[in-house]
Order: structure tokens, then C-alpha cells, then sequence
């Protein structure tokens, strides 16, 4: 077992499938001779060739639609945007085109394409470069959406997304690429609409993703050591195929539920999940669902400032304490 | 560099290099698109055709010219007017007009609707009704054959309103710079839905006078003759099937009716549309072929044929029923389902 950066788990997810499916190509930005301005795709270009691994022009429409055609037609694209707020600029594949086409042809167009792009906050690029931006994409019906928060599941739910026949958004998360972690040898597969269990517990369940899992964790081990509160926190992993049962199963055991979103409050995907508990598991609950997000503004570039609008460990820890003891 | 091509002067041999038979295959097409189009007029009258549609009639001339240059294996992307062009590679009469009165014998079942037909079998990879988005598209299905090595090549359909919207302007950037076996084909009927192209539009040729930013040629040719776009369309397609890269065509033609059914075109100045109504491709046609030496009983059969076509496909689809509930949560996802969760 060797550990591996997040930013090296990128690339190598995507060799591992480029290796064993030749119809797999990837396009984008920077993403061959640069090797990814995150440097997430060093090596991708030598090992297989500029016919598969293809640089593109600032042209995030023509990234979208090229992958979309060669999906169509038999290939298996990756197509990547830098960064996640550029989904404003090429929407339309994403809202209309991507999501809809095997509807609209009643079944007779098919998408098998991934999306990966660098999301979130902590690396103080202001308002239009750090957005968690996975709400945007969950509420339409069509589209797969993960987000990974450990270098083994960027390989495995990377291969999971290039195998899978839908299109599915993949969120890297800017803050994590440094991280570090165990990834076993060999082939690597994951299984999307899976949550995982980080930290079994039975006080309360707490609900994170991407950059906010790693922090629930380490709010829960606070909250153990100095309050000997026992918290489970899930790493939702999938938005789309979403693991329910996972997540009912755990609020059934704690009885409390908090969800810890970097996406600012208004439609974060805590709301959608807290409305299923409610509507599923309300008489289980002991006390009302709390969702701790990012304020409702545009994220500031100071570093202080940045802190501040981000669910800390300790906004976590301090959130779960009090509404435990009230 | 907009080139002005005299296709239309090239005097017409019966055994010229279009041919008898290819020649009566394409007045066969734009007769049907034709009455196909009319009955979807009529019967969007009798409120049997709900929702909106866009018609291609008086632009027959560019569906059956480039079809017919096409070869099985070829695709097409067009808009949400793109009745034409998905009859013209083969689709039936029955099936388009099932699906713009909704019923279950649509080629789509009646979950797309008149802006998306879509018929993967004859090549027709969908309708596009946002502006502009299929470009792009189009590039990738050319970049998945060149990377296979297929030999197939993508025509690509699209208005003059869409020579003014980012995405047509990356995709042909891409396609250049990549060499794509891709043909764009700009169907320029002066009107960006409502207004005249000219007044939003920084060039007297919206394709052609752009194509020169991309290190193109545009031809500029008759929509009304589909000889010429034959002819047109033979080429772009000799290239990029050769490995010669993409294509910028752009046709001059007219629609008779409003850009969608809720218009009834009146902007349009007195006298421009009986102007254009002189030049009507299927009239003009008609009387090529019969210069030609094709008897007028060849021509006036295959008319009948076309209304009988269209007259038996109407029946069908009045007697169809309504797409079963039970679709509207199929095909949501690869697995048949709309599942979200467990």
C-alpha cells in the first residue's frame, strides 16, 4: 500500500482507465503538455499520446459539446474544466444538453461521459474560483454527481464514473489535492450511490462531503476527546446515485442529524437531505435537523475572511455541542 | 473568403456528374418534406399538433440536396427546424408526424417533440433547440470518427442566428484546429427568428463573411436549386472524408411560413415573399427535370406517391394512440429507470 497525494489520485484513476478502455480520451484546458494547471494530469499526455490526451482552446462550450458528440458516437470521454465556476459559461450542456438527450430520444442517444473539474474553497482565489458549486448540478434530473474526499476514492469513483453509461460530474476538491493518504496497488473500482461510514458513532450522525469530511472527522474526534460526545460522520461520497439507506440507517442509531456544507445555505445539498429524513425518519429524531453551511454570500479572497465563511472544526464542533445539550 | 459560386449556370446534362437517378431521388425528397410540412401546417390548424414547430418550407432545396450526397454511416445534427433534414435521410412520414401530434408511433414516443427529432438509425444524431449547442456537438461525433478511423463524416445544420451566438464561434475554432471531418451548413432565410439577420449582424454574410477568421472557405450557395447544393455539399464532404478537414457552406434560401407557428411574419416586406415564391426550389426543379427529358408522368407520380405517403402516415397517426404512462419515468438514466436513490 502506498500513500499517494489527491492531486496524484487524479491522474492516476484516469490512466487506469485510459489503460484498460482505448475508447477512453480526455480533453480540456492546460490538461496535456502543462499536465493540469493543478498539475493534476502530469505524466497523462506521455503515456498515451496527444490523439487521446488533447489540449483544447479557453473554449468551455467546445470542451462540453465535443465530449458530448464523441460520447454519442462510441467514445468514453473525460473532458475537464478547470475550475468549477466555468460551469456558468457552458451551462447549457450541463442543464440541456447532457442530461436530456436519452429522454428526449426516448433512449435512443446515449451520454457515457465524465466531467471532472477542481471545486470549492481554501485556496483563497475570491468569489469566482472557489465556489462549491454541486448543488447547481444536483437538482437536474440526468446527471450523476460525486465528490471524493480521500485519494482512494478519486481512483475508485473515478473509475466508477468513466464506467458508468450516464454522464456523471466529478468534484476534485482545490483543498484536498495537497492531502495525502493509503491507496492499495492494482485496480481500483468503486460502487456510485455509496456513502461511507468515516467514523462510527451513536450520539449523533454527522453528514459531509469533498474538503467537509475530513472536518466533520476531526470535529467529531474533538468532540469525543473534550466533551465524550460520540458522533457517526458519513462522507456522503455520491450526491447522485444518493445512499439513502446509509444515511436513514445512521440518523435511526443517533437519533440527531447535521449536515456540514461548503455550498452557501440556500439549496445546498444538506436541504434536499435533511427534507428526506424529516418526511422518512421524523419520529426517530430526538431533535430538529441542523444544517451548518457557508453563509448566504459570495466567498470573500482574504484569508481570514475565507475562514470565516467555511465551516470550520470548530463551528462544527461548537454547532453539534450546543444543539446537543439544548 | 466568401466565394460566390455559379452552380446554378452550370447547364444540367441528363448523364452530368448528379445524374438521373440521384436527381429524382432529391425532387422525391423535397416533394415529401414538402406535403409533410403542409400537413403539419394543417393539422397544428385542426389542434391536432400541440406545442410549437418550425417549419422548413421553401428551404426543401438544402435538406434533399446534402442528403443526397450523404452516404448511410454519415450523421446529421440539426435544430429545432429540422423536420426536413430528418425526413430527407430516411425517416418516415409516419413516425415524424406521430411525434409532433404526440403520439406513441413518434420516433420519440412523444418525450421530444417537433425540436427534437432524433432518428440515431438513419443517422439523424438529434434536433438541437437551443442555439448554437449542437456546433460543438457535431465537432465531437467528427472527432470520434477521425479518432477511430471511421470514415463516416458530420453535417452539421444551423440558421443564420446562429453565426452570432459563442458556441458556433468555438466550435468552428475547434474543428479547424483539430481538422475535423465536419460540415457546416448555414441555412441563411434572412430572418433571426423575428429580425432581419442584417440588422444584428456585423457582416452582409453571416457564415461566409466569418468563415475567413477561421482560415475557411464559404462557399455562398442557391438554396433554391438543389443541384447546386448538391454539388456544394459533394465536395465538403470528398474533403472531409479524405482527411482534408472541416467546411463552411451557406445556403441562401426563404422559409414561406413564420420562424414557429405563433408567428405570422409580418415584418417581412410587402412582395418579398411572392419574390421568393418565384424562385420556389420544387417549382424550379420540376422544370429542370423536365428540360432534361424526364417526363412530366415520372414527376406528377411521384407527387401523388409523396400525398399518398403523407395522406396514409396522417391516418396512422390520428388512429395512434398517446404514449403510455408508463414512459414518463423510462430513460432517465442508462438503466431504463429514473432512480435517484436507494
Amino acid at each position: 500500500m502506498a500513500e499517494l497525494t489527491y492531486r496524484d489520485a487524479v491522474a492516476r484513476g484516469i490512466a487506469q482507465e485510459m489503460q484498460r478502455d482505448p475508447d477512453v480520451v480526455f480533453l480540456g484546458e492546460d490538461i496535456a503538455k502543462a499536465g493540469g494547471v493543478f498539475k493534476t494530469t502530469v505524466g497523462l499526455l506521455e503515456q498515451f499520446g496527444p490523439l487521446r490526451v488533447r489540449d483544447t482552446p479557453i473554449s468551455e462550450q467546445a470542451i462540453m459539446g465535443a465530449a458530448m458528440g464523441a460520447a454519442m458516437t462510441g467514445l468514453k470521454p473525460i473532458a475537464e474544466i478547470m475550475f468549477s465556476d466555468f460551469f456558468a459559461v457552458c451551462f447549457d450542456y450541463l442543464a440541456n444538453q447532457f442530461p436530456k438527450s436519452r429522454y428526449m430520444t426516448a433512449g435512443q442517444v446515449k451520454c457515457p461521459l465524465v466531467v471532472r473539474t477542481a471545486n470549492g474553497a481554501s485556496v483563497r482565489f475570491g468569489a469566482q474560483h472557489s465556489q462549491s458549486v454541486e448543488n447547481w448540478v444536483m437538482m437536474i434530473p440526468g446527471l450523476k454527481v460525486v465528490a471524493p474526499s480521500t485519494p482512494r476514492d478519486v481512483v475508485g469513483l473515478m473509475a466508477a464514473s468513466v464506467r458508468d453509461p450516464d454522464p456523471v460530474i466529478f468534484f476534485e476538491h482545490k483543498g484536498l489535492y495537497a492531502s495525502k493518504g493509503e491507496v492499495p496497488e492494482g485496480e481500483i473500482v468503486d460502487t456510485l450511490g455509496t456513502a461511507r461510514i468515516v467514523r462510527p458513532g451513536k450520539n449523533a450522525t454527522i453528514l459531509a462531503l469533498a474538503l467537509m469530511a475530513p472536518r466533520a472527522l476531526a470535529a467529531a474526534e474533538k468532540l469525543q476527546a473534550e466533551h465524550g460526545i460520540d458522533c457517526e460522520v458519513i462522507d456522503v461520497r455520491s450526491l447522485v446515485p444518493l445512499d439513502m439507506q446509509t444515511i436513514l440507517e445512521s440518523v435511526g442509531r443517533t437519533s440527531r442529524v447535521f449536515t456540514v456544507e461548503e455550498n452557501p445555505r440556500l439549496c445546498g445539498w444538506g436541504g434536499e437531505i435533511v427534507s428526506l429524513i424529516v418526511e422518512e425518519a421524523f419520529f426517530k429524531l430526538d431533535g430538529p435537523p441542523v444544517r451548518i453551511t457557508t453563509p448566504h454570500i459570495p466567498l470573500p479572497a482574504a484569508e481570514g475572511l475565507e475562514d470565516l465563511a467555511l465551516p470550520s472544526v470548530n463551528r462544527i464542533a461548537d454547532t453539534v455541542r450546543k444543539a446537543l445539550e439544548t | 473568403m466568401a466565394t460566390q459560386t455559379q452552380a446554378g449556370k452550370i447547364p444540367a446534362r441528363p448523364n452530368d456528374d448528379i445524374g438521373r437517378e440521384v436527381r429524382l431521388r432529391m425532387y422525391r425528397t423535397q416533394i415529401e418534406i414538402r406535403e409533410a410540412e403542409q400537413r403539419a401546417y394543417d393539422l397544428f390548424l385542426q389542434n391536432l399538433v400541440k406545442g410549437t414547430s418550425h417549419l422548413s418550407l421553401g428551404q426543401e432545396a438544402v435538406a434533399a440536396g446534402f442528403a443526397a450526397a450523404m452516404q448511410p454511416g454519415d450523421l446529421t445534427f440539426c435544430t429545432y427546424r429540422g423536420h426536413a433534414h430528418t425526413l430527407a435521410r430516411g425517416a418516415s412520414v409516419e413516425k415524424v408526424l406521430g411525434e409532433l401530434m404526440g403520439r406513441d408511433n413518434g420516433l420519440l414516443r412523444g418525450k421530444g417533440g417537433s425540436m427534437h427529432l432524433t432518428s440515431v438509425e438513419h443517422g439523424v444524431m438529434g434536433s438541437y433547440a437551443i442555439v448554437g449547442a449542437h456546433i460543438p456537438i457535431a465537432c465531437g461525433a467528427a472527432w470520434s470518427a477521425q479518432y477511430k478511423g471511421r470514415k463516416d463524416v458530420t453535417v452539421c445544420f444551423f440558421g443564420d442566428g446562429t453565426t452570432n451566438i459563442g458556441a458556433f464561434h468555438e466550435g468552428l475554432n475547434l474543428a479547424v484546429i483539430w481538422n475535423l471531418p465536419v460540415i457546416f451548413v448555414c441555412e441563411n432565410n434572412l430572418y433571426m427568428e423575428y429580425t432581419p439577420i442584417g440588422e444584428v449582424t456585423a457582416v452582409s454574410h453571416p457564415a461566409a463573411g466569418r468563415a475567413g477568421a477561421y482560415g475557411l472557405e464559404c462557399p455562398i450557395v442557391d438554396g433554391q436549386d438543389a443541384d447546386a447544393v448538391y454539388r456544394a455539399a459533394q465536395a465538403a464532404i470528398e474533403k472531409a472524408r479524405a482527411g482534408g478537414g472541416p467546411s463552411l457552406i451557406e445556403c441562401e434560401t426563404y422559409r414561406y411560413s413564420g420562424h414557429s407557428r405563433a408567428d405570422p411574419a409580418k415584418y417581412r416586406p410587402d412582395g418579398e415573399l411572392d419574390r421568393w415564391k418565384q424562385r420556389d426550389p420544387i417549382k424550379l426543379y420540376r422544370s429542370r427535370l423536365l428540360e432534361l427529358g424526364i417526363g412530366e408522368k415520372a414527376l406528377d407520380n411521384i407527387d401523388r406517391e409523396a400525398r399518398r405517403f403523407v395522406d396514409e402516415a396522417t391516418e396512422k397517426c390520428k388512429a395512434a394512440p398517446p404514449p403510455p404512462a408508463d414512459i414518463l419515468l423510462t430513460d432517465v438514466y442508462a438503466d431504463g429507470g429514473s432512480s435517484w436513490r436507494n
